[in-house]
């Protein structure tokens, strides 16, 4: 099919005019059709490439130690130190990076839980009650989401210091709970995933609000709550101003504080080089193994964002 | 409760029809405390981490410390009034944030756009290959954090390390990423090599929802590959393309992972090079809160000025479309 049907078929006798084509779709490029898709595909391409590469190249240097590294040839394979950059990694300055990771995923993948929980039962509360001053504070929600957490970061931290939460754990595993875009996406959600008549037929059972909200609407909202989850889990993996700003004790800190410590050590002591490299390349993986994994969720809350 | 407890009682009638009221009431009551229960930790968060914070920087922000006096226990807080908004206004390094992420956002902003846009347009255009690996490819750099995009990058622009330059050099050209009118540039990079896939997405999101029928319209109507994407696909998306210009001129103000990544390997980019990095100067080199306060409020205010401006605009122009 690469050849277009003429629009009009010219019909020889002078019979009954005959109906445009209704098929096929998806294929709307003219003659130039074979030409228009060498290009079109050499740009995605290209695109794909550009956003490839970079990671092939973390990939590659992970497994050079420090003179290969600075050494000519990145992407050949002589020299595999990779497994001797690992335990270096784990090794270095007492085996902070180990608890760096740990700190990561507790702040992560405990915030983004508890976080979306919060989030979601806060949307779907939105959606399914009438209460007073209902649309204000949903206002004040969506204030919070024009808001960027980085712009709260020091304000944050001036409050924190003032009641002497600063450099602990919870000053920055309570912030990041708060999620006004998640609540914004779980009211869209439930109001798409949860049935009002679901609500009113365990009413007539004689269950519970909460009950419900547990046993019932909770698993229907189940995807949404995935994709809170994601959005969540993504954004404090990748925090970096809020750790920055409340955090003093290399103990207490999240994978990327902990790199961007040590990137500024490799530029006084090149040892650190192959580490950062190497670390970075390992803090990747978990968000990667999650956007794989739980990928049509993702897809699902993309689209309720962006069509409404 | 204590109705629901009756209403079991007798298994198999219809609610006792004596008193509806009454039930009507508990059942309210009872809403009333799901609903309470449901918000309460979302709200308590919303005044202990926004509320809170934002009220107690503009408080700050009138005050500043007095280093003048005697110094018992470092000084004492004294009302300052708009000394300190006036101190940042006249900063000529936080002015110049701004000019620098202006500067970038002209950059930055069409480039995002634009490319993500044409990818979503090409991938939705059924002429591309592989289309979910395409996709998944042109998405990883978003699932790479932004401190850990820009030490790959960094390492990419730093000649010893990169391949780039050592490429360049063996065709006998210089190049330095990390100079004066280059290195603006080069943070673009970083920021579209992380957003480019993510904007793709929700543009093919929008464009995977049109209706059929009117691009099947287009077709009959003789309308051709590139003129039904930019003239008839764009214009019904343009909700998408006006959100994703929004968030990346809201991110752009935010600008602070990367420029401070830069500010360890280059002197082009100074520790105040962005408002963002100008606060953390300003509160943890220099100590001095309350122009710390002052400058996060204004970053607040343009903040959402800038938001609420876009929305508001792009309000006007829905309803003067209907």
């Amino acid at each position: 099919m690469t050849t277009t049907t003429p629009m009009t078929p010219t019909t020889p006798s002078g019979g009954p005019p005959a109906k445009p084509p209704t098929k096929p779709l998806g294929r709307p490029f003219g003659k130039s059709g074979l030409t228009s898709r060498g290009v079109a595909n050499a740009v995605v391409l290209i695109a794909a490439l550009y956003t490839m590469m970079p990671a092939l190249w973390l990939l590659f240097a992970s497994t050079k130690n420090a003179d290969a590294l600075f050494g000519s040839d990145i992407f050949s394979l002589g020299d595999f130190s990779l497994s001797r950059n690992l335990s270096d990694l784990f090794a270095m300055d007492g085996g902070l990076y180990g608890e760096w990771y740990l700190n990561s995923l507790l702040y992560a993948v405990g915030g983004a839980l508890v976080g979306s929980l919060i989030s979601v039962s806060a949307g779907y509360a939105f959606d399914k009650y009438e209460f007073r001053h209902k649309e204000k504070l949903f206002g004040l929600v969506l204030t919070g989401v024009m808001v960027p957490q980085t712009v709260l970061a020091l304000p944050l931290y001036l409050v924190a210091s003032e009641i002497g939460l600063v450099n602990t754990f919870w000053a920055v595993f309570v912030p990041v709970l708060f999620n006004p875009f998640g609540v914004y996406l779980a009211r869209l959600l439930s109001s798409g995933y949860v049935p009002n008549e679901v609500l009113e037929a365990s009413r007539v059972d004689g269950a519970g609000e909460l009950q419900t909200y547990i046993r019932v609407s909770l698993r229907m909202l189940g995807p949404g709550f995935v994709t809170v989850f994601l959005f969540q889990l993504t954004a404090i993996w990748n925090n970096f101003f809020l750790p920055m700003v409340m955090l003093s004790d290399q103990h207490l800190y999240p994978l990327s504080l902990g790199l961007y410590t040590w990137n500024s050590s490799a530029t006084v002591s090149p040892e650190y080089y192959p580490l950062v490299v190497i670390g970075s390349l390992l803090a990747v993986v978990p968000l990667i193994v999650a956007f794989v994994t739980l990928q049509r969720y993702w897809k699902s809350g993309l689209t309720a964002g962006s069509v409404k | 409760m204590s109705t629901v407890t009756t209403f079991r009682k007798r298994p198999g009638t219809t609610p006792p029809p004596a008193d509806p009221a009454r039930t009507r009431r508990a059942g309210r009551r009872q809403q009333r405390f799901a609903y309470v229960t449901l918000l309460a930790p979302f709200t308590a968060l919303l005044v202990a981490v926004f509320l809170v914070p934002v009220g107690y920087a503009i408080y700050l922000s009138f005050f500043s410390e007095d280093h003048d006096g005697l110094g018992f226990g470092g000084g004492r807080t004294i009302f300052t009034g708009l000394r300190s908004y006036l101190a940042v206004l006249q900063d000529p390094s936080f002015v110049s944030g701004f000019g620098s992420i202006a500067l970038y956002c002209v950059i930055f902003v069409p480039l995002v756009v634009a490319g993500s846009l044409g990818l979503a347009l090409l991938l939705d255009s059924g002429l591309i290959r592989l289309r979910r690996t395409a996709q998944m490819l042109l998405y990883l750099p978003h699932a790479v954090p932004g401190i850990i995009a820009a030490v790959i990058w960094l390492y990419l622009y730093t000649p010893g390390l990169s391949p780039v330059i050592k490429l360049f050099a063996e065709a006998d050209i210089t190049i330095d990423f990390l100079g004066l009118h280059t290195v603006l540039p080069s943070i673009v990079n970083i920021a579209l090599w992380s957003g480019l896939g993510y904007n793709m997405v929700i543009f093919y999101a929008a464009l995977q929802a049109l209706p059929r029928e009117v691009l099947e319209a287009a077709r009959i109507d003789g309308a051709g590959g590139i003129r039904t994407a930019l003239q008839v696909k764009v214009p019904i998306i343009r909700g998408s393309v006006l959100m994703v210009c929004m968030f990346s001129l809201i991110a752009a103000l935010q600008l602070f992972t990367e420029p401070m990544l830069m500010n360890q390997a280059t002197p082009m980019v100074n520790s105040r090079f962005t408002p963002n990095m100008y606060i953390y100067d300003a509160a943890f080199r220099r100590n001095n809160y309350g122009l710390a306060s002052a400058a996060s409020v204004i970053l607040l205010v343009v903040t959402c000025a800038l938001s609420f401006a876009v929305t508001r605009w792009a309000g006007r122009r829905e309803r003067s479309a209907k």
